[in-house]
């Protein structure tokens, strides 16, 4: 296959950025898009050009660490995966393919397709972590957790944190990722008695930095890990009921 | 890896924020409220339609039509017990605030929104796999909405722009307004953006308010499609009934 690449080039965070073409020439049809886009850096290498910068890390879908614009699409045309699991016989012979970086005021771009998603790490060490020392594993169903109650956590875990769902989003919001790390500790028992103060930690966290949910489900189609909308609910939900509880935040601001 | 600076905040609270409490300057907190006042507007939209249904039952035996004294009903609510037209007031009083509410939280959101969205746009068209018409028309056509509704308190309510205006001859009015056909054109217009705003906020308010459940979650649009086709109906069936004639 030969395509042509349109691709974002921005030298770090200052400087102004500016699309620019190469092609791509021989182009296995079974190669991943990181793949293909390795083969083109080493071209970029041997015609002395600086390669084009992109995160990467496992390549199996499970890291959530690459994650590229391609042709308007997160993570490419294909639903449920990551840039690393889309391969090269989704495109034809002769396509243009752009790619872009994600794009949100909460993400500048550091290189190139690489940006800074830190604002994620911050929205987990708000509350996506339970507090107690939970000590060695302890037999199986000492905890009882109903069923359910376990796969929708689960399914809320499936999250590789990757940042389509904010790069989806027309307003920016980085709802369905909070409201996945919220509720798969919110459902279990484990994470139930912090379920509250997490909720209030976490959205007020996440709304320093991000736009607001106005349900168009665009998230939900972007995620490479197909997470539901609903858990969004639950989160608002569960920051409602935080304004009638007594929460972490409220003990700190006790006395004041 | 290198760090960057952090850019600033793109929501820094402002002080009416703090005095507002931490739940309703939050963007949950306002979706919230927008979701309380869109149910809010919801009811009212429905009341109004049925009583303007009051238009297709004309006029009674001595003479005075139906939706004329459905009008004076509404404003001597509670009888003698209560100052003319108190209850009335009461009633628009809320739904003034219900207005305010929905509007000015949606203004909030909409700019921190934008902040949040930044000014780099994406070079390749986006492709929309789960928004549809509606939800990306809501502030669009929210803003027709409050047009439409400007001129329709103008119309009706105040008469200033309906030269045949007069006061408390509810179906006279009507039928002067309507036989005018930029005007019954104009109201039909209104009807298709309240039909598509009320098909996404009839959905998207249990989302805001947190009513999510698999036994009911598909009855949520449901409801949404089924309350906007009943508003619609009604209110356009009074718009060209009274235009070709039917009811005059």
């Amino acid at each position: 296959m030969d395509l042509t690449l349109k691709v974002w080039r921005q030298a770090s965070s200052e400087t102004e950025g500016e699309f620019k073409t190469y092609p791509a020439s021989n182009v296995s049809p079974d190669a991943s898009f990181l793949e293909m886009l390795d083969e083109v850096n080493e071209h970029l290498n041997e015609i002395g050009e600086e390669p084009i910068a992109f995160d990467s890390d496992c390549r199996e879908g499970i890291c959530g660490t690459c994650g590229l614009m391609i042709n308007g699409y997160p993570h490419g045309p294909q639903d449920g995966t990551a840039t690393c699991q889309l391969h090269m016989r989704k495109f034809n012979d002769g396509d243009s393919i752009t790619i872009e970086p994600w794009r949100a005021t909460a993400f500048p771009v550091l290189r190139d397709l690489i940006v800074d998603r830190s604002p994620f790490d911050e929205i987990i060490q708000a509350g996506g972590y339970i507090s107690v020392n939970t000590g060695a594993a302890q037999d199986a169903n000492n905890l009882p957790v109903p069923k359910e109650a376990a796969d929708a956590s689960m399914d809320a875990a499936a999250c590789i944190g990757c940042a389509a769902c904010v790069a989806a989003c027309p307003n920016s919001a980085a709802n369905l990722f909070t409201a996945a790390k919220m509720q798969q500790l919110n459902l279990l028992p484990q994470g139930n008695p912090e379920r509250y103060s997490r909720a209030v930690a976490m959205v007020e966290t996440m709304e320093q930095y991000f736009g607001s949910c106005t349900n168009h489900g665009e998230c939900e189609k972007a995620c490479p890990k197909n997470i539901s909308i609903d858990f969004i609910g639950m989160m608002n939900r569960d920051y409602v009921k935080a304004q009638f509880k007594f929460t972490a935040r409220d003990a700190q601001n006790k006395g004041k | 890896m290198t760090t960057t600076e952090r850019r600033p905040n793109v929501h820094r609270r402002q002080r009416w924020e703090d005095w507002l409490g931490g739940f309703f300057s939050s963007s949950v907190g306002l979706k919230w409220l927008m979701a309380i006042t869109g149910i809010g507007l919801l009811l009212y939209v429905l009341a109004h339609m049925i009583g303007n249904l009051k238009m297709f039952q004309g006029a009674y035996e001595g003479g005075e039509y139906a939706i004329d004294l459905y009008g004076e009903a509404l404003r001597s609510l509670g009888g003698d017990l209560v100052p003319h037209e108190s209850i009335l007031w009461i009633f628009r009083i809320g739904l003034i605030l219900a207005f305010v509410i929905h509007i000015g939280a949606s203004a909030a959101l909409t700019k921190r929104n934008w902040d949040a969205r930044g000014t780099d746009r994406y070079e390749a068209q986006r492709h929309y796999a789960a928004a549809n018409y509606a939800s990306r028309t809501m502030r669009w056509g929210g803003i027709i909405i409050l047009l439409f509704l400007l001129y329709h308190l103008a119309d009706l309510t105040f008469g200033w722009a309906n030269p045949d205006f007069v006061y408390g001859a509810i179906y006279d009015n009507v039928v002067a307004s309507l036989s005018r056909p930029p005007v019954a054109i104009l109201y039909l217009v209104a009807q298709v953006a309240l039909a598509f705003h009320i098909y996404h906020g009839g959905w998207s308010l249990f989302q805001s308010l947190g009513f999510v459940n698999p036994r009911y979650n598909v009855w949520r649009r449901y409801f949404a499609i089924g309350f906007a086709a009943l508003i619609f109906i009604g209110n356009t069936a009074i718009i060209l009934a009274v235009w070709t004639g039917a009811v005059a």
